[in-house]
């Protein structure tokens, strides 16, 4: 017995990937593709109850592109900034109340509440912000093509998964993934 | 029960006489409840269903011309409207339209189908079915992945996925799917 539970904890240790938890709850959708997502090298959109989360793997890139959206939005990013970001999977708040963000620990993180991303007007597109500059990122540090997938919400109406995939367009990313769930038969 | 014993075994016989040795039985009670409660740990925080991929391809909008004619009687058109139903039709605008929902004999069902009439009514190489999906306001994501998924594995390759117009939108509200 005593060996068996060891083998079965060795096991789990090997194939264990932490559970990250999300912020943005959402339902994803049953589809009968197998094809996995990949571990690195893919930024994770989430879209639900009329929000948007932004998500990206590798915390060296979160760091750089961290470093990247400071210089565009025109505010600056302590190394220890930078360093709590890197640790942040998926976050939902606009560029102002990001410096706010990051200064709370991780239980005031999940209490607080994240509004998503704005992406409603033009002019001020964060979203496109944060997908353009996570390109350049990967391109410079890895240089491989940054992969996208969505994560949608199953009950929300289709426009609003309308909206990143006319972001995407407009930068000329015409391949990306939707994250899906196995549909049992 | 979880102790390892590795005192000599039965008496010498004969032999000299040697000081009793100290047992050496090792309790490994804790160690195995630790083995546990670590097992415990790993499987409760791990994540086995993986999510999975489907991937999307959209045509190059920086590239306007480089659109192929398509006849219309090989164009089936599908409309997304509320209540996960479907209104799809075949041909050019206009046509009798049906009604369908999702399933194995709503839309794949309708799908294979009508692909194998349209190979078997028209000649030439390209005689596969082009399917047009036109998701509406009031549909939901889930329909949208479901239509994508239908296709996938009624094995339709040519397909788009197009903004809806007004009086596809009338359509719909004219059948009680808007």
């Amino acid at each position: 017995m005593c060996d068996v539970a060891f083998l079965l904890l060795t096991f789990f240790i090997l194939t264990a990937k932490l559970r990250t938890d999300d912020p943005l709850h959402v339902d994803v959708p049953a589809s009968s593709q197998i094809l996995v997502v990949p571990d690195d090298n893919i930024s994770t959109i989430s879209v639900g109850h009329n929000k948007i989360f932004f998500g990206i793997e590798g915390t060296d890139i979160r760091k750089a592109l961290l470093e990247e959206m400071g210089t565009q939005y025109k505010t600056h990013f302590t190394p220890e900034e930078e360093q709590r970001f890197s640790v942040i999977p998926t976050f939902g708040v606009p560029m102002s109340q990001l410096h706010q963000f990051i200064a709370l620990d991780e239980e005031g993180r999940k209490t607080f509440p994240q509004p998503g991303i704005p992406v409603d007007t033009t002019a001020n597109n964060e979203l496109a912000s944060w997908i353009y500059q996570a390109r350049l990122v990967q391109k410079n540090l890895k240089n491989q093509d940054l992969r996208f997938a969505i994560k949608g919400n199953a009950k929300d109406e289709y426009t609003q998964y309308k909206h990143v995939v006319d972001i995407f367009q407009k930068q000329g990313i015409n391949k990306f993934s939707l994250i899906t769930s196995l549909k049992s038969k | 029960m979880a102790e390892l014993d590795t005192s000599g075994g039965g008496k010498h016989k004969g032999g000299k006489i040697r000081s009793k040795k100290a047992s050496t039985r090792i309790d490994l009670t804790a160690m195995v409840d630790l083995a546990f409660l670590l097992i415990t740990f790993f499987i409760m925080t791990t994540t086995l269903a993986k999510p999975k991929a489907m991937d999307m391809v959209m045509p190059d909008k920086s590239k306007p011309d480089v659109q192929l004619p398509v006849p219309e009687t090989r164009t089936m058109t599908v409309l997304l409207g509320s209540n996960d139903k479907i209104e799809w039709w075949i041909g050019p605008a206009g046509s009798p339209t049906h009604t369908d929902n999702f399933g194995k004999d709503g839309i794949r069902k309708t799908l294979v189908e009508q692909d194998k009439k349209i190979q078997a009514t028209h000649s030439g190489k390209d005689n596969y079915m082009i399917v047009l999906v036109k998701p509406s306001d009031k549909s939901t994501y889930k329909d949208f992945v479901n239509m994508i998924d239908e296709m996938n594995i009624a094995g339709i390759q040519s397909r788009g996925v197009v903004d809806i117009t007004k009086p596809e939108i009338a359509l719909l509200q004219r059948d009680g799917l808007y």
